[in-house]
């Protein structure tokens, strides 16, 4: 399996290379790909159908606090969704190769969809935590790119970034939640997690794990309130939407959740919290659909919706709710698929997907409307299509649901009297009635287009005729996948007069009802406030919130970064001063070993001479020229405090260094304009203060270093191995060139460098004017 | 003994005196300055050798016996850092040749950017706390000069916040080395950790750890302590923002992950849990101020700042895996964040800008170049399968492993702000339609490779994020090594018997 991956990440990247070549026909060439990989799944069939499972698993990563394999599980349930991702795959590559034909960034399109594809297929085949994470992230990648495929307009780069951040959040959760998972049972492989169900559910930390893992899938399955990102991103084009945000990627969530429930799954907080979220979106999404004439509008909610189903049978946890769960999903990706590229085509052909301003192209696209029509009637759940038999499933199985049948089963109900109008009006107002104008001169889409659909309505059908067909070989495999133990029934059209039937007559009824009184429907007063609170408000919501952390971005970067050298320091000392003092203060204490005793009357003189010198300087510093001479005292004055001590040479060199440096600045400051004095009192009090406090801490902290006997032992080893083993009388000399000599090295260098650089900074401000001296400026 | 530890301290020097000497001459200061990169990698990669087979590696300098005299030490930390920076050197070097005017070449780029790297290397190496003290005087006023080189107005004022704000912390350090000193009476760090246990005033080691998280947290630029970094790293030309960018900072995180690992360990609970609190602070105020910028290297260094957090984060954790994600991220950001900063430099030299907002129309006109930003970036975000993957993983692993929750959940969420300001770069000169006024006339018509001779700085930069590529899908050996450099840190008796002898 890792080879088949690789090899579709392969070609993903010779795809423009293959566009230069192939040109027009590279569209079916490439279909071939995701065709020889339906393939390579369909020869596995029989072994799945057999109830085998199949793990294949090479190393990764193998180390200590790292086991990470690139192992893949193929089981009914990852079966069922890789041929879902292969098989309308195929179709979408050459639906793309007709909708964009023409356009620049075809190979850009091909190399993004190829990628997503091979990503897409990880998620499902992977079995271990890590490298679903790896697939998952790769999906909100690719898909990123997609969605922001028409990148020059902002609308798409908007939508674009949305669906990034809001599935990103959701994949950082995710990791999180995979990673304590992993970190409770000590397994990272989902197949051996399966039979650790038990401890994961009793781990103290299972509720955090679970909402985690939640995160990821909710954001990922747009379930409400995160459903708005997936409307948004109908900005991508068409064979885009219909692949990822309706037949693959927005089920990842699901799949990830249907995979983990014999792992999180049957206990109460998960029935509450899969299957009321569930629950809700399928309610919210299913009449929001009705609010829009935008035919991707449309199915865009309906697929909320759709995804809003899956959750909810997720939930309920029974039987019969994963039986209903696959044949659902399988049923949702043929005709879902089908009416988004019949969506795209009649975009593509008429300029128009409102359906306000289409009508009667059934004659000009025949073949797009029989496509559409019969999706439709599979969406609407009339028999014999397969989603009739699907709608029966759920009904069934919410009527079966644990606690509260009555909320589900209403729910449902409901949900579907919406989604029976909403395939009424993308299947009827575009194609029946008087034709009317369009933007473009309508025609039949080319055969890259139609051929996806029509396969796909032809399947709906087939499948709801003789149910059989999928039912022993993928669908009871892939329901015991999710269910995490053998199951079995059948499917078939005609289950008797039941409660579900009648149920079903009702819905119909009722959207065939909804459906006559749309066009009022969607202009009224309480449509509209349910549309603002349910699908703006969400979006202004998250729109709030990146511009609240903008502005808070803007304040804190004003204040903190605010230009100021002077406040910077100040922020910097007061800071240190902070935390050296209070850990001082706290940890050490203050020491006053102070002896007077011995201390001259000259020494005291000195002292204070200092002192006052320091100020003057602060006080009445007014001048530049005030302030040198003022360190100048201080540096002479420790000079004399050295001599007095018996460091000679130190004093010497104090000296000269101080006398130079006072000598040098002075020439310097006379051709610096004058000071001028910005400071408010408060504001040099405030610095005086913590000068002062920083000085006091300072001579606190020697006084506490050197309260114990200093170990002299390295200045004494100098002084005795000075001259034998070093041959040198002075000790300080020995120091510099041999004992420590790199520390002189180093320090030479910087004398030269400085040198350099006033070389270099006074000579390039005469010839600094040249043209690419002034690029940067 | 090993004399090869002296090389990646002699050859940056030998280097930049032969630049010297051949100052007239752009083109053999260009073949002095590539050449004498190449030497020191292939010098780093013998001596990594050495340490990766047969552990620490020790060279007494003048052969005075530690503690007498300086001691050089090479630990697995060490290697990878001197790695990263030597790879780094190679890469600017060669950039530096397209993006450094003749103007600065003159007034010796090439032999400052050597001398940036000895003192780099000598801080890697040293083992010695006065002598690290140094190198690092000698990193602050090549820094300071290659900031300041060109004069404009902008430079300076960016050169003096910076030279200012790292005195000021280099003074700290001076004083933190006294009290240390006067403590304990010696200056080798193996030595240090030696006696440190034994000073009775325990409460005053915990106080001069405080000095040298504030004095190296200046260096690293860590929350509160960070302005002069975001003032100054956009000013200069892009190769020396790169340098900076990638590696400097990260001296400053060594040096703190170098000393709260081998001298400060008495008060754990105290120093790292401080450590924990500044690094949640510095990743946050980092990328919220990167957030809130519109200037291409601007958002750069703020973002800087932020991953400067995650790194501290590890160190603060104080475990193996803790450790390990920390020196991973680290490496990883060296190599991200200095190809970003070479990215900004291309997409300048093509839209005349820095600015976002006068950008556009570089994916439609430059896919290659669009690519090496999307790697970069998606890695810096941590994007699996990118080298910042592994960095994120580990320091999440390790962050729940010891159920420091809400850190960990601040470094997720910070990753998703990261993840917003580079798709804030790619979203607006990227994906934007070209800008109707203001564009060059060459934008669109020079290509990447051929006239123009931009693969000069093209083609370092596809290194650098095949380097990325490389790191994660074959992150295996990398991950080992950080994790037995990890292990090192942990357990100071090695690099303490190394230094002294058996004790």
């Amino acid at each position: 399996m890792l080879t088949v991956l690789l090899i579709i990440f392969g070609v993903a990247f010779i795809a423009p290379w293959l566009h230069s070549i192939l040109k027009e026909k590279t569209g079916w060439v490439l279909a071939l790909l995701p065709l020889g990989s339906f393939v390579y799944l369909l020869s596995h069939l029989p072994q799945i159908a057999a109830g085998e499972t199949i793990t294949q698993s090479t190393t990764w990563v193998s180390m200590e606090f790292f086991e990470i394999n690139l192992a893949f599980y193929l089981d009914g349930l990852s079966l069922m969704f890789g041929f879902i991702i292969t098989g309308i795959g195929t179709f979408i590559v050459l639906y793309g190769s007709g909708y964009l034909s023409g356009h620049t960034d075809l190979p850009r399109f091909y190399i993004a969809v190829l990628m997503f594809m091979g990503s897409m297929l990880g998620v499902v085949l992977a079995d271990n935590l890590i490298s679903i994470f790896v697939f998952w992230e790769l999906t909100s990648f690719t898909s990123y790119l997609l969605i922001g495929f028409n990148h020059e307009q902002e609308a798409s780069r908007k939508a674009a970034l949305q669906a990034l951040l809001v599935t990103g959040i959701g994949g950082l959760s995710l990791l999180a939640g995979l990673v304590m998972m992993g970190f409770a049972t000590g397994h990272w492989e989902v197949s051996a997690l399966l039979n650790e169900g038990e401890v994961v559910r009793e781990h103290a930390h299972y509720l955090p794990i679970l909402i985690l893992v939640l995160g990821g899938a909710f954001t990922k399955s747009a379930q409400f309130p995160f459903h708005f990102w997936l409307p948004s991103a109908m900005a991508a084009p068409t064979p885009v939407s219909a692949y990822l945000h309706s037949a693959t990627m927005v089920k990842a969530g699901v799949y990830l959740l249907a995979r983990m429930h014999p792992v999180l799954g049957a206990t109460e907080t998960w029935m509450i919290l899969v299957g009321g979220f569930g629950a809700l979106t399928l309610l919210i999404s299913a009449w929001l659909s009705l609010s829009f004439t935008d035919m991707k509008q449309i199915l865009a909610y309906s697929t909320v919706m759709a995804l809003g189903t899956m959750m909810m049978l997720i939930g309920l946890g029974t039987e019969l709710s994963m039986q209903a769960l696959v044949v659902f999903i399988l049923t949702h990706a043929m005709y879902k698929g089908a009416l988004f590229m019949v969506a795209g085509a009649v975009d593509h052909e008429a300029g128009t997907r409102d359906v306000l301003k289409l009508g009667g192209l059934r004659s000009l696209m025949p073949i797009s409307a029989a496509a559409a029509a019969v999706a439709a009637l599979s969406m609407g759940g009339i028999p014999p299509l397969f989603g009739f038999v699907a709608k029966e499933l759920v009904y069934e199985a919410a009527l079966g649901a644990v606690s509260w049948p009555v909320l589900f089963i209403s729910f449902a109900v409901v949900a579907n009297m919406a989604i029976v109008a909403a395939s009424a009006i993308v299947a009827i107002r575009p194609f029946y009635g008087k034709l009317v104008e369009t933007p473009k001169k309508a025609h039949e889409a080319p055969l890259s287009m139609w051929i996806g659909p029509s396969i796909l309505a032809a399947l709906s059908v087939v499948f709801g005729v003789l149910p059989f067909l999928a039912d022993k070989s993928l669908l009871i495999p892939a329901a015991a996948g999710v269910w995490g133990a053998p199951i079995d029934f059948y499917l078939s059209l005609w289950h008797g007069i039941n409660l579900p039937l009648i149920l079903s007559v009702l819905t119909l009824a009722g959207g065939l009802l909804i459906f006559w009184i749309w066009d009022g429907l969607r202009e009224s007063a309480p449509m509209r406030v349910y549309q603002s609170a349910f699908a703006t408000l969400p979006a202004t919501v998250y729109d709030k919130l990146v511009d609240g952390m903008l502005g808070l971005a803007e304040w804190q970067t004003r204040v903190l970064q605010n230009g100021f050298i002077h406040n910077y320091l100040l922020t910097i000392i007061t800071v240190a001063l902070i935390g050296i003092g209070y850990t001082f203060l706290s940890k050490a204490g203050i020491h006053w070993n102070l002896q007077f005793a011995d201390v001259h009357f000259y020494e005291w003189a000195l002292t204070i001479a200092i002192l006052v010198s320091l100020g003057i300087m602060m006080a009445f510093g007014h001048s530049r020229l005030t302030m040198i001479v003022g360190t100048g005292i201080i540096g002479f004055g420790l000079a004399l405090i050295y001599l007095i001590h018996g460091a000679a040479d130190l004093a010497m060199t104090q000296v000269l260094v101080e006398t130079l440096t006072v000598i040098l600045v002075v020439l310097v400051l006379t051709h610096v304009p004058k000071l001028k004095e910005v400071r408010s009192v408060a504001s040099r009090s405030r610095d005086g203060v913590v000068a002062l406090a920083a000085g006091l801490l300072m001579m606190m902290l020697i006084f506490a270093a050197t309260a114990a006997p200093f170990d002299a032992f390295i200045s004494e080893f100098y002084a005795e191995a000075s001259y034998p083993l070093a041959h040198g009388r002075n000790i300080v000399n020995v120091i510099l060139v041999d004992f420590r000599a790199l520390d002189t090295m180093g320090e030479v260098v910087v004398v030269a460098i400085a040198g350099l650089a006033v070389f270099a900074l006074i000579k390039m401000t005469r010839s600094g004017s040249s043209k690419e001296g002034k690029r940067y400026e | 003994m090993n004399g090869l530890l002296v090389l990646p301290i002699a050859i940056p020097l030998v280097v930049a005196t032969l630049a010297l000497l051949f100052r007239r001459s752009s083109v053999m200061q260009r073949w002095i300055g590539v050449a004498g990169m190449l030497v020191l990698l292939v010098s780093v990669a013998i001596l990594f050798r050495d340490v990766y087979v047969d552990g620490i590696q020790v060279l007494q300098l003048g052969n005075w016996q530690a503690p007498f005299g300086i001691t050089l030490v090479a630990d697995l930390l060490s290697m990878l850092m001197l790695a990263i920076s030597a790879i780094m050197g190679l890469i600017i070097a060669v950039y530096s040749i397209y993006d450094i005017d003749k103007e600065r070449e003159r007034y010796g780029y090439y032999p400052l950017l050597h001398i940036l790297l000895m003192g780099v290397n000598g801080s890697f190496l040293t083992g010695d706390i006065f002598n690290m003290y140094v190198w690092f005087e000698v990193m602050l006023i090549a820094s300071f000069i290659l900031l300041a080189l060109g004069n404009s107005k902008n430079q300076l004022q960016g050169a003096l916040k910076y030279v200012i704000i790292n005195l000021f912390s280099s003074l700290l350090f001076l004083f933190g080395v006294a009290m240390l000193y006067g403590m304990t009476g010696t200056l080798n760090m193996a030595d240090l950790a030696m006696r440190l246990p034994e000073v009775e005033n325990t409460g005053l080691v915990t106080t001069v750890a405080m000095i040298f998280m504030v004095s190296f947290g200046v260096k690293a630029a860590i929350f509160p302590l960070f302005f002069w970094l975001p003032a100054s790293y956009h000013t200069p030309p892009v190769a020396i923002s790169a340098v900076f960018g990638g590696l400097l900072t990260k001296v400053g995180v060594y040096a703190l992950i170098r000393v709260f690992t081998l001298l400060f360990t008495q008060d754990i609970g105290y120093t790292h849990t401080i450590l924990l609190w500044v690094a949640g602070f510095t990743m946050v105020t980092g990328v919220l101020g990167a957030a809130s910028h519109f200037e291409f290297r601007k958002i750069l260094s703020f973002h800087i700042v932020s991953q400067i957090g995650y790194m501290i984060m590890g160190l603060a954790f104080n475990t193996a895996l803790g450790l390990m994600g920390a020196i991973f991220y680290v490496l990883h950001n060296i190599l991200a964040k200095s190809n970003l900063f070479l990215i900004s430099g291309i997409a300048q030299r093509l839209t005349g800008t820095f600015e976002l907002k006068q950008m556009g129309g570089l994916y439609k006109h430059y896919p290659i170049l669009a690519t090496l930003f999307l790697i970069s970036a998606f890695a810096l975000a941590g994007f699996p399968p990118l080298s910042g993957f592994w960095a994120k993983l580990s320091l999440v692993k390790a962050g729940l492993s010891i159920e420091a929750y809400v850190i960990t959940a601040v470094a997720i969420l910070v990753g998703l702000l990261t993840l917003f300001s580079m798709t804030k770069i790619w979203m607006t000169a990227f994906w934007a339609a070209v800008p109707e006024i203001g564009v060059p006339d060459h934008f669109g018509k020079m290509p990447l490779f051929g006239a123009g001779n931009l693969y000069i700085m093209v083609v370092p930069v596809m290194v650098v994020a095949g380097l990325i590529i490389l790191v994660g899908f074959y992150a295996q050996p990398l991950l080992e090594v950080c994790l037995d450099a990890a292990e090192q840190l942990l357990n100071p008796s090695v690099y303490i018997e190394a230094v002294l002898g058996p004790q």
